[in-house]
């Protein structure tokens, strides 16, 4: 369901990414690996319409998408979350779920200053989607919490919450277990398995090597820009070249 | 201790109630002030919390600055003078076209412009403000120049002219009070909640799904409609209007009223305006040391008040109130 051919991606001098192709298919969770500067978020952020890059090709449900903005993105169904979790500080964490649901309504700027009959209703079913979501990641608790206050585990499940009211068809994301502890990482594991049970297909960064192996049906390994392997987990475990690219050249 | 989630209901029922109150207060002013001098600045308040409102919606919930608001105000107030005043247009069609006019000028020049954040956007829209005020300078045969435009009629209904401090208070606080009743709306719809996240993080808010750059320019636009609204009003009220008004000094004025009163606050742009209207008329028994105390009140509230009066003062009251009680539980 989503393509990349051939991305390219160069800053100054440096080649980020070479040539970079690959596919992630519809239903499975893939994750990408690699040692650091593997160019993995530099991907990412292509992919979810941060960067543009310097050559190549996305394509997304047979559609180019290469170039898109992120807001354009999330309406086709692709989704992402953030490496540092990009909250919404000042706004309570129901708020912040609701925002999420911001392309599932309508109602326009005069008719929100009116408060139109409409608009009390189209409100009524935001909160009840994003109520949803908070009860599906397990913080309905803390709703009326400010997300600026919340502690870095809860934070992430909360940025998930808001990815997930979307709706996305694909949902990316950026080292998810980054600053978890290992009992929030297991409750990531299986909240991840219940994202792919919704039917939404999950493309993970990460570092957690533990994380990949279990909860990946695909990995892709990236080093120095280029795309070094891809496979299972067994294959990628038992593949020479990136047991050489992690541990180091052997003479 | 389980917290009491307030739902839905409750919030809104809260705002309505606030509101409501708000309102007597604001019907009950001039029997507690007497119709003197004070009713005049009065009036100077309600004009100056509907600008600070319009500010407040693109400063306080979407994060943008902007220099420039003195412009659009002064718009507002000189395409309304003049089509009354030298064309004889009826006040409440000069008044929806100047706005008309003013709101789409400000989104064909928030296109580019909010492009820009931060300083930049400050010095762009400084920049509008500034090309506005040596508009209504130089174009002396439409503006009358320095020397400003006068004879522009009061508004009326049928025979019943707003021509009293009076009647003009009721009058500049009905708009107030519906503009005031659109921003709490705002503020609690998925608009209010995208502008919002547009401030917090643009990027989150995009990902999120709103289009932070139309937002943006909507707001912008929305911002300065209020403002040419109030112009109008201000115009009408005056019947007679000068390019002073309407310069940089006045829009580094609203941006104070809507800081001091506090940031996206539904309230906060009523008390700043408030304060930093009628300061000035009671510092006047200071004499020369009047701008001296004036600075200085406003840098002790920065200090001390950083969310603003809107929070600054629940604060203080709840302090007062909490210290009192632990001299009883001492005694």
């Amino acid at each position: 369901m989503l393509e990349l051919e051939c991305i390219t991606q160069v800053f100054g001098g440096v080649r980020a990414l070479d040539d970079v192709s690959f596919s992630i298919r519809q239903g499975d969770i893939t994750g990408v690996i690699g040692p650091n500067g593997a160019g993995k978020t530099t991907l990412f952020n292509i992919v979810t319409g941060i960067y543009s890059q310097t050559s190549g090709r996305i394509i997304f449900n047979g559609n180019d998408v290469s170039g898109l903005a992120p807001e354009q993105l999330t309406r086709l169904g692709m989704v992402r979350t953030f490496q540092n979790i990009e909250l919404f500080a000042n706004m309570t964490v129901l708020e912040n779920v609701m925002v999420g649901l911001h392309t599932r309504s309508t109602s326009g700027l005069l008719a929100c200053s009116l408060r139109m009959p409409w608009v009390v209703r189209e409100e009524r079913q935001i909160r009840a989607g994003a109520e949803k979501w908070l009860d599906f990641v397990g913080i309905s608790d803390l709703s009326d919490i400010i997300a600026g206050n919340l502690p870095f585990g809860k934070g992430r499940l909360l940025e998930i919450a808001r990815a997930l009211a979307v709706e996305p068809t694909i949902m990316l994301m950026d080292e998810p277990a980054a600053g978890l502890n290992n009992q929030e990482t297991l409750g990531l594991a299986s909240l991840i398995r219940k994202i792919r049970d919704l039917g939404v297909t999950v493309v993970l960064v990460e570092h957690d090597m533990e994380l990949v192996m279990d909860i990946c049906d695909r990995i892709i390994v990236l080093n120095l820009g280029r795309k070094l392997a891809e496979g299972t987990a067994r294959e990628i475990q038992e593949n020479p070249a990136v047991i050489s690219a992690y541990l180091g050249e052997d003479n | 201790m389980a917290k009491q989630i307030p739902s839905e209901c409750n919030v809104l029922k809260r705002e309505l109630y606030k509101f409501l109150l708000f309102t007597v207060l604001v019907l009950l002013t001039p029997f507690l002030i007497g119709d003197g001098y004070m009713m005049n600045v009065m009036v100077f308040v309600g004009i100056h919390t509907m600008l600070a409102i319009a500010l407040n919606l693109l400063l306080g919930y979407a994060g943008q600055i902007s220099l420039g608001h003195a412009g659009f105000f002064g718009m507002g107030a000189y395409i309304s003078g003049i089509l009354t005043a030298s064309y004889g247009f009826n006040p409440w069609m000069a008044m929806p076209f100047a706005a008309f006019v003013v709101g789409s000028m400000a989104f064909l020049v928030g296109l580019p412009i909010l492009k820009l954040k931060g300083h930049y956007l400050a010095m762009a829209t400084l920049g509008l403000g500034i090309i506005i005020y040596i508009v209504f300078n130089e174009t002396v045969d439409f503006t009358g120049g320095p020397s400003g435009l006068s004879g522009i009629p009061n508004l009326a209904i049928g025979n019943f002219v707003f021509d009293s401090d009076m009647k003009n208070y009721y009058l500049i606080w009905s708009f107030t009070l519906i503009i005031l009743l659109i921003s709490v709306n705002l503020a609690n719809s998925r608009i209010g909640r995208a502008l919002r996240a547009v401030h917090d993080s643009e990027v989150a808010a995009r990902v999120a799904g709103v289009n932070s750059r139309i937002i943006k320019v909507q707001i912008f636009a929305m911002s300065a409609v209020i403002s040419s609204l109030a112009g109008s009003l201000y115009a009408h009220t005056m019947t007679f209007i000068s390019p002073a008004s309407f310069g940089f000094n006045f829009s580094v004025e609203l941006l104070t009223m809507v800081v001091i009163g506090g940031l996206a606050s539904a309230y906060g742009p009523f008390l700043g305006a408030a304060l930093l209207t009628l300061l000035p008329e009671f510092l006047r028994a200071a004499h020369d040391y009047d701008i001296v105390i004036y600075g200085l009140l406003l840098v002790v509230m920065v200090m001390f008040m950083p969310g603003g009066l809107v929070r600054g003062i629940p604060d203080l009251v709840r302090k007062i109130i909490g210290s009192n009680k632990g001299d009883i539980t001492n005694a």
